[in-house]
């Protein structure tokens, strides 16, 4: 049962057909630098994209007739108007599923480039993992010099994205007397660590005594921040409304010698590893709720 | 090359950089590929890879695999599973077709979370093959 009008799915079909740009002109010819740049980051280092007889990495097709910061020009007013009925019915979100590239010729530095494209189908109504909302398929031809050089069909979800309930928030610690102390310097981006005034024993959780002397005095000394990974389980159920399962529960052993249980973060959940060197960093998971957690990976000049 | 032919695997390390630098080099501003917290309001864990990278990886496997004379005639790439940084994306292929000096090469990239990419691409050989 649809509670999406029929007059809204006829509205969409209406723009099949319809051109979603016309005459748009590349920003740049084709050249150089930008080639170099994007072979840099794919890490491509075919030599046909080097050198006087360079040719662009055919795959840079839709790159030429990217609107950048400055926006898209020759986009026309339907394809906007689509995306803006599309917005106003809730479907706000944006992701794009598929795209396939015909080459015809290759582009080289100098290619001037034009582009037209039409919408080539809005899809039905369709539930996807992501949420519901509908593909919207566009065709592009681009040109070299006004002679054709590719084809590009490209297709996006404009989608309300899944939310279920509201999410959760995360448990609240319990802080009392015996370890008020900890989360104050918690609030301080501090991760402290008791130390006996007895014996100098260093220790966590945070106690009321000593438990290698019994003596009830201490002071703190802030932990470094180096840790790594001693121990490690991935959490998969049951799930916990405010966590998103698999995520690895890690024991962190700090440079001090006391070990704490944490989130080990910036590395999937399966790639954690006994051993793995990890950073303290603070993460805010909502308003009131600062809490310490490890960063895996970004050892040297980490930063934040 | 036959068909059934397994393509050597590529592994790419799914950096924070690497994410950064295709969405820019594609000129794609989109918030999602460079900005975590706006990211994180859209309902996404992270930034993660755009298309048009993804795109570009896939050309580059085949390219690097198939040798500097292979030309790319078609790539059609669907996404799944995000590309989150952190994560590793392996790179398979296997031979699909062969008719005359072309080939169609079926690309899987697999990640941490599930099949990022999925797709096909259709190359031109070197006369004598690739070598
Ligand atoms: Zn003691």
């Amino acid at each position: 049962m649809s509670d999406e009008s029929d007059e809204l799915a006829m509205r969409l079909k209406a723009f099949e057909g319809r051109a979603a740009a016309v005459a748009g002109a590349g920003k740049d010819p084709v050249n150089e630098p930008m080639i170099r740049h994007w072979c840099e980051a794919m890490g491509d280092t075919n030599p046909a994209y080097a050198g006087p007889e360079a040719i662009a990495p055919p795959t840079m097709l839709q790159a030429w007739t990217m609107g950048g910061l400055s926006g898209h020009t020759g986009r026309s007013g339907a394809y906007d108007e689509l995306l803006g009925l599309l917005d106003d019915a809730g479907y706000t979100s944006v992701v794009a599923t598929d795209c396939e590239q015909e080459y015809v010729r290759p582009l080289r530095p100098g290619d001037e480039i034009t582009f037209d494209a039409v919408i080539e189908s809005v899809s039905e109504r369709k539930t996807t993992k992501l949420g519901t909302g509908h593909f919207v398929t566009t065709r592009m031809d681009v040109r070299a010099g006004g002679e054709l050089a590719g084809t590009h069909r490209f297709r996006i979800l404009k989608y309300a994205p899944a939310r279920g309930k509201p999410k959760a928030r995360r448990p609240r610690p319990v802080v009392n007397r015996d370890n008020a102390g900890f989360w104050e310097g918690v609030g301080q981006h501090k991760l402290l660590i008791q130390r006996c005034g007895g014996c100098g024993s260093l220790r966590f959780p945070w106690l009321p005594g000593c438990g290698a002397c019994g003596c009830l005095e201490w002071d703190t000394v802030e932990a470094s921040g180096e840790g790594s990974v001693y121990s490690y389980v991935v959490m998969h159920h049951p799930p916990f409304p405010a966590f998103d399962p698999p995520y690895a529960v890690g024991l962190i052993e700090l440079a001090e010698g006391v070990r704490i249980v944490s989130n080990v973060v910036g590395v999937p959940y399966d790639k954690v590893r006994i051993g793995m060197p990890v950073r303290l960093q603070f993460e805010r998971y909502d308003e009131e709720l600062v809490l310490p957690v490890f960063r895996a990976g970004e050892t040297d000049g980490g930063g934040s | 090359m036959r068909v059934g032919d397994a393509l050597p695997p590529l592994e790419i390390e799914v950096t924070r950089t690497l994410i950064v630098a295709g969405a820019i080099a594609s000129r794609d501003y989109q918030d999602v590929h460079h900005d975590a917290e706006l990211a994180r309001q859209k309902g996404s864990p992270d930034i993660f890879m755009n298309i048009l990278t993804t795109n570009g990886l896939v050309g580059r496997y085949i390219t690097d695999c198939l040798g500097p004379d292979a030309v790319l005639r078609k790539v059609a790439i669907r996404l799944g599973a995000p590309n989150y940084p952190g994560d590793t994306m392996v790179l398979t292929g296997s031979v699909e077709e062969v008719a005359g000096d072309t080939a169609t090469v079926r690309v899987v990239g697999a990640n941490g979370i599930g099949r990022h990419v999925t797709g096909t691409v259709t190359v031109t050989l070197p006369p004598g093959g690739a070598r």
